[in-house]
């Protein structure tokens, strides 16, 4: 599902940085709230519903984004093994940030909450009420919630290992345009080429 | 097409990028474990709180973790629609709300005999037509204790059992107390308060305060009561000998017709606390009756509706908010972490309590 572009479309691009703040955003939230017992617990978690919500229609968008517009190829001589790892770990991000909210939505509907957004806006409920679904949900919510963020700290240092160490163009693919890129990246590739010894 | 020193020069090449990736990894890291608690070791956290009620009397799997012991009861409200110039919630329309509501006395043992504590109360989930609820627990005392979650926990703290004697320590009760001079009015409160005979005769307070908004927005911070219609000094049962009386008056009111008490509903006036369930507001301020409570059935609470149920005092219709009470944010937060201990007993997840059976009464 790849294609022969260099960078990743606009909307793609305007999408993932949007995302990857407000889902880092979702996980400090959610660990934050769950740890107090100030007023920070309630107008946090009044963040939290909406905003995740939020990010399940930004998941659901993003995905036709990259169905419409595939994202460039990895480098050719990116090892195999590094090549899978990327692959496999964006997939399991996609998969998180859709599963996170539906599981979140689900459990306070198992639980027999109303799921209120605002004030007044409420949400159907999408789980039969049955505690033994709540507990076992609201426990998948904080597991979930701890493997996005290894993924996301894996993504994050591999996404700086492409920029800082490879400067292979994996990491500006994400920032830049096509047409900034490609002026930009054949210098990058042919700098780190012919004069690998001067850089610090 | 990369950098072929990445893998052609020894790694000292990247040493300063290697260590930019790891530090930034690694400031990641452990801000997240700040604001996750895990490296604040002595921030209150709910977990802190339900485990501390856990040490103060053990812990009983599928139980909520305070007001352990208690039945459930269904009924309806039934409005008069006089609240409705100070609050847009449905459930103040005139008309009728279903509830889902739980008498209980306060202690974390569910087999605790009824004579144990002064205290009962009064949990109610009413259901709007519209999807929103109000959940609501309140106490028949007219001020709480403390008026913080800290002072909450300490309190429990040092009404801790003491292992060799099995009761509290009073030097150390006695210390809490002293350094909390705000339980004052809760004390005195408590010096002539005996157990009642029934949950029937009991007023039951928000002791929180909370806001109603109107139609048009206006804002006006309340505190709301239960005042009960039943006024009779009990029932003439000879309770000696039932630890459960109270379950078994309620049984026995409930086989001879619906029991009904009224919603009074405070208006606080400029200068009120808001924030201190420790402080009555005067007594000259304006009350409004909002309706009558009417409760038809009760079923025991191991297999009623009002089980799975977690009230928390910040599930609330439009039309009401919370106020500025730094305890309701701690028992909104404290009652979901009890919630979801008893409800993963109740799944039988690993790692959880086992349900032991009922002790045989001494
Ligand atoms: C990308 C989406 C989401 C992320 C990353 C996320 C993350 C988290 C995290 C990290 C926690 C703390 C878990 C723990 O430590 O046990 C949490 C708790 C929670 N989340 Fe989410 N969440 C998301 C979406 C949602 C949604 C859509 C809802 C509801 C509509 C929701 C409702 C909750 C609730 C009710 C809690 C528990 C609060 C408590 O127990 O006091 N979450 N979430
Ligand atoms: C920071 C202060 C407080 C803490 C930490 C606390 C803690 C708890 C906990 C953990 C539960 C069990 C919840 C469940 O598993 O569903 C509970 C139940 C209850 N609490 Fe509190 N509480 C506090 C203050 C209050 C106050 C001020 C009131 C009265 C207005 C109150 C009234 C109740 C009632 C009525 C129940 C029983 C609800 C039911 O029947 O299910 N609590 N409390």
């Amino acid at each position: 599902m790849t294609s022969d572009v260099k960078t990743f479309s606009l909307p793609a691009r305007v999408l993932h940085w949007l995302m990857a703040i407000m889902i880092l955003a979702m996980l400090f939230i959610g660990v934050g709230m769950v740890a107090s017992v100030s007023e920070r617990h309630d107008w946090l978690l009044r963040i939290h519903k909406p905003l995740g919500i939020a990010i399940l229609i930004l998941a659901v968008v993003r995905l036709a984004v990259r169905l419409r517009h595939p994202p460039p190829a990895l480098p050719a001589d990116l090892p195999a093994v590094q090549k899978l790892a990327a692959h496999a770990s964006h997939w399991l991000l996609y998969i998180l940030m859709l599963a996170m909210p539906l599981i979140g939505w689900a459990m306070l509907s198992a639980g027999g909450y109303p799921v209120m957004l605002s004030d007044s806006l409420r949400l159907p409920p999408i789980f039969p009420t049955s505690p033994v679904a709540f507990a076992v949900l609201r426990h998948m919510h904080g597991w979930f919630a701890m493997l996005l963020f290894l993924t996301f700290l894996a993504h994050m240092g591999a996404a700086l290992y492409h920029g800082l160490i490879r400067r292979d163009g994996v990491l500006s693919s994400m920032v830049r345009g096509e047409k900034k890129a490609e002026m930009i990246e054949p210098v990058e590739v042919s700098e780190s080429v012919t004069e690998p010894d001067t850089r610090p | 097409m990369h950098d072929p020193s990445a893998t052609d020069t020894p790694p000292k090449r990247h040493l300063g990028s290697w260590a930019l990736i790891a530090a930034v990894v690694a400031v990641t890291v452990g801000t997240f474990g700040y604001v996750g608690g895990w490296l604040a070791p002595h921030r209150l956290t709910p977990k802190r709180i339900v485990d501390q009620l856990q040490d103060n009397a053990g812990t009983f799997a599928g139980y909520r973790r305070n007001h352990a012991k208690g039945v459930c009861v269904t009924g309806y409200f039934d409005s008069n629609g006089h609240a409705q110039a100070y609050s847009s919630a449905e459930v103040f329309a005139a008309g009728r709300t279903p509830l889902v509501g739980r008498f209980a006395i306060p202690g974390s043992n569910p087999y605790a005999p009824d004579s144990s504590v002064p205290i009962r109360s009064m949990a109610l989930r009413l259901a709007q037509a519209n999807g929103q609820q109000w959940r609501t627990g309140m106490n028949s005392m007219p001020v709480f204790p403390v008026s913080t979650p800290q002072a909450f926990y300490d309190q429990l703290k040092a009404q801790q059992p003491d292992p060799a004697t099995g009761k509290p320590d009073p030097a150390k009760v006695a210390a809490f107390f002293a350094a909390h001079p705000e339980t004052a009015a809760f004390r005195a409160w408590a010096k002539t308060a005996k157990p009642s005979a029934s949950f029937a005769t009991e007023n039951y307070w928000s002791l929180d305060a909370f806001v109603f908004v109107d139609s048009a927005g206006k804002r006006q911070a309340v505190r709301w009561r239960m005042v009960p219609e039943a006024t009779d000094a009990g029932s003439d049962v000879d309770n000696s000998g039932n630890p459960d009386y109270l379950a078994s008056d309620l049984a026995q009111r409930l086989s001879q017709g619906p029991l009904r008490w009224h919603l009074l509903v405070t208006l606080a006036q400029a200068g009120d606390p808001t924030n201190d369930a420790t402080r009555e507001w005067p007594a000259d301020r304006p009350t409004i009756d909002a309706g009558t409570l009417v409760l038809e059935h009760t079923e025991p609470q191991e297999s009623g509706p009002c089980r799975d149920i977690n009230y928390d005092p910040l599930v609330l219709p439009d039309g009401i908010e919370a106020s500025d009470d730094p305890l309701l944010p701690a028992r909104s937060a404290a009652y979901a972490d009890s919630y979801l201990r008893r409800t993963s007993e109740e799944a039988h997840l690993p790692g959880t309590a086992v349900a032991q059976p009922k002790p045989e009464a001494k």
